[in-house]
């Protein structure tokens, strides 16, 4: 798929000698990622590939309204965050995104027409939001729920494509290929260090086979939740004696935003103050809506789970 | 169906169900704290519990830990909040005359849901585990004494029917409260729906101390008063004329059933059709009469839930199913089976 559209791209590209207003992209991007100002020429009509199909962009968007928190960051990362108009309620983070009422997971088709967009991002649809936006004649490109880093990074450069700003986004993606893969040669693969990934306070996990799960395996770590996959769909329950009885190395907290957790309250459950990772003080907090999205601060959570993972280790020894 | 014969005969049955459910009791606790994700080994088990919870050597104090820290008090939050759910589903049976009456009828439910929504959506996300039961409890609480204050005032009558009635348009109403509150704070949907599917996963000690006090109590209450709820079945107007105060009588058994529930609700969320399967089986064991029917199924009640949960952890260990998946699907069946029945007995 992403070696088709690459084709598409070039040959639109060598196509497009009357590129229309060819926009140098926003001259300063204010998320934290690195986005330099390019003068590429951006050629529209684009075709870039969404969750449901093919979509068509015939003009550079300026008036982008984004419904995922994901797709908000993506946005900002490539320096397209001037373009947007309007993000969701979950849309927390950069803090300039221009925060609405409008909902990701609830969404109002007559409200989100109201901000009069040229371009609706989203990642999930829960009817259909994208038929019913294309009947208003606005253009929608959902891109949902990232399954691999892979497509994480595509969904990336589909948005540079689709803003004008594909430079920047491959940028964007190269860098973070290129730090992912330091962390990667870095981290010991046969440590065997093991983990427990906590999404809230009722043991629902990760298993290696969920993006956020990739990402540990990436490191060599080895997730306790594996086991008890077995038709979960990836996010299994697991029994809490199951967890005493693992006694992992290490374990990640991704439910200190909607639970409230932390070393101190999870020491307090019954059994594990004795766990080894309490009390050699392994437990990690990590910030729930990094661990939950899969834009470009996936590296700084790589960075997060790589440097515990050499305290653990060293803090074993 | 009366005469002394059957009386006789009713009364020995229940007897004979009675030993039945206390051996049954009796496995069912061992059979809890036997099986688990993590082998414990069941000559470990049992000589734990002959040193009353001291390790025995051979016998890592992880194990011993696991015993008593989360496998026994498990067994008994399961086996109270049975108990809870299958005698208030009795006692509403009698009180509404209803044979598809759960403990959820009159916005028990749908009261505690809401309260446990505002506690995750509004509360302090640190003590999480202390605010949802209590919201849960209070919840369930208030949902009821709305129901039963509009079905008495505003329908005029003290009828079961203008109860019941009053409690479907309480639950409805507190229900769009929480799932406009929960639009508000999406955020909070999946803490909420985990919530509500069953949380016997995470229980300790903490659950045991909080639904204790209110379950015996409420047990108390109905057993002290299980002899008139066969009076009352034959219908308000005649119970009357036998000088039963029928109003008050359902008054103090939704009190006590409540309570129960409210107990049940905080420490386990939502778990559906205990209330309605268990009192059916034991009717169908020892006959309609509610002087064995209210205890046998709260015996029966403990049983049964500490077997589910036991399927619950361990069926796809060493991950759990929601104990309200379980129940319901064994409860949906069922009550589907009495529903066809009363329709041909109507």
């Amino acid at each position: 798929m992403g070696k088709r559209l690459n084709f598409i791209v070039a040959l639109l590209l060598t196509l497009s000698v009357a590129a229309c207003g060819s926009y140098g992209g926003s001259d300063d991007a204010p998320a934290g990622n690195v986005a330099s100002p390019s003068s590429e020429p951006s050629s529209f009509p684009v075709t870039v590939e969404g969750a449901s199909g093919r979509v068509t962009i015939d003009e550079r968007p300026e008036r982008i309204v984004s419904l995922s928190p994901t797709a908000t960051e993506d946005l900002f990362a490539i320096g397209a965050g001037e373009q947007v108009i309007a993000v969701d309620d979950q849309s927390n983070f950069p803090p300039e995104a221009p925060a609405t009422e409008l909902s990701g997971f609830e969404p109002n088709v007559e409200a989100i027409a109201g901000f009069e967009p040229d371009l609706v991002v989203f990642a999930t649809d829960p009817g259909d939001l994208g038929s019913s936006l294309e009947g208003l004649g606005i253009t929608a490109l959902q891109l949902d729920a990232a399954p691999t880093l892979e497509v994480a990074y595509q969904q990336i450069e589909q948005l540079g494509l689709a803003t004008g700003h594909a430079d920047e986004a491959r940028g964007l993606v190269d860098d973070m290929r290129s730090e992912i893969e330091e962390l990667v040669n870095a981290a010991d693969p046969a440590s065997g260090t093991t983990f427990y990934y906590e999404l809230d306070d009722t043991f629902y996990s990760v298993t290696s086979k969920t993006f956020i799960g990739q990402l540990f395996e990436l490191l060599g770590l080895e997730n306790i939740a594996d086991e008890a996959g077995r038709g979960s769909g990836g996010y299994p329950q697991l029994s809490a004696e199951y967890i005493l009885a693992s006694d992992p190395d290490l374990i990640f907290l991704a439910d200190t935003k909607c639970c409230g957790q932390s070393l101190e309250t999870v020491s307090e459950r019954p059994g594990w103050d004795e766990l080894s990772a309490v009390t050699r003080g392994d437990v990690v907090p990590l910030d729930d809506d990094v661990a939950s999205r899969w834009g470009p601060r996936v590296v700084d959570l790589m960075r997060q789970i790589s440097e515990a993972a050499d305290s653990a280790e060293a803090n074993a020894a | 169906m009366s005469g002394p014969e059957a009386a006789v005969r009713r009364v020995s049955a229940g007897t004979r169900a009675t030993v039945v459910g206390v051996a049954v009791l009796v496995v069912a606790v061992l059979v809890g704290l036997l099986v688990g994700p993590v082998r414990i080994g069941a000559a470990n088990v049992l000589r734990w519990l002959l040193f009353f919870g001291d390790a025995p050597p051979g016998m890592s104090e992880q194990q011993a830990l696991i015993l008593a820290d989360l496998r026994l008090p498990r067994v008994i939050v399961a086996g109270l909040v049975g108990v809870s759910l299958a005698a208030s589903g009795a006692a509403y049976q009698a009180v509404f005359r209803n044979p598809l009456a759960d403990p959820y009828l009159l916005g028990a439910a749908a009261g505690a849901g809401l309260g446990a929504t505002i506690a995750v959506a509004y509360g302090p996300s640190g003590a999480l585990e202390l605010t949802v039961p209590a919201a849960a409890f209070v919840g369930a609480l208030v949902g009821v004494g709305l129901a039963y204050g509009l079905g008495r005032s505003s329908l005029g009558g003290r009828s079961s029917t203008s109860l019941v009635l009053a409690g479907v348009a309480v639950a409805s109403f507190l229900t769009a409260v929480q799932t406009f509150l929960q639009q508000q704070r999406s955020e909070t949907l999946r803490q909420v729906y985990t919530w509500i599917l069953g949380r016997l996963g995470t229980t300790g000690w903490d659950d045991v101390r909080l639904a204790l006090p209110s379950v015996v109590l409420a047990l108390a209450t109905m057993w002290a008063v299980r002899r008139l709820l066969d009076v009352i079945e034959v219908g308000d107007v005649e119970a009357q004329s036998l000088g039963l105060h029928v109003a008050r009588l359902r008054l103090v058994v939704v009190v006590a059933a409540s309570l129960a529930t409210a107990a049940a609700v905080a420490v386990a969320g939502l778990i559906g059709f205990v209330g309605l399967i268990v009192p059916h089986t034991v009717r169908l064991m020892v006959g309609g009469s509610y002087r064995s029917v209210l205890p046998l199924s709260a015996l029966f009640g403990a049983s049964f839930l500490i077997l589910v949960d036991t399927l619950a952890r361990t069926v796809v260990a060493p991950a759990e199913i929601p104990i309200g998946v379980i129940t319901a699907f064994i409860g949906a069946p069922f009550f589907i089976a009495v529903l066809r029945r009363n329709r041909r007995a109507a």
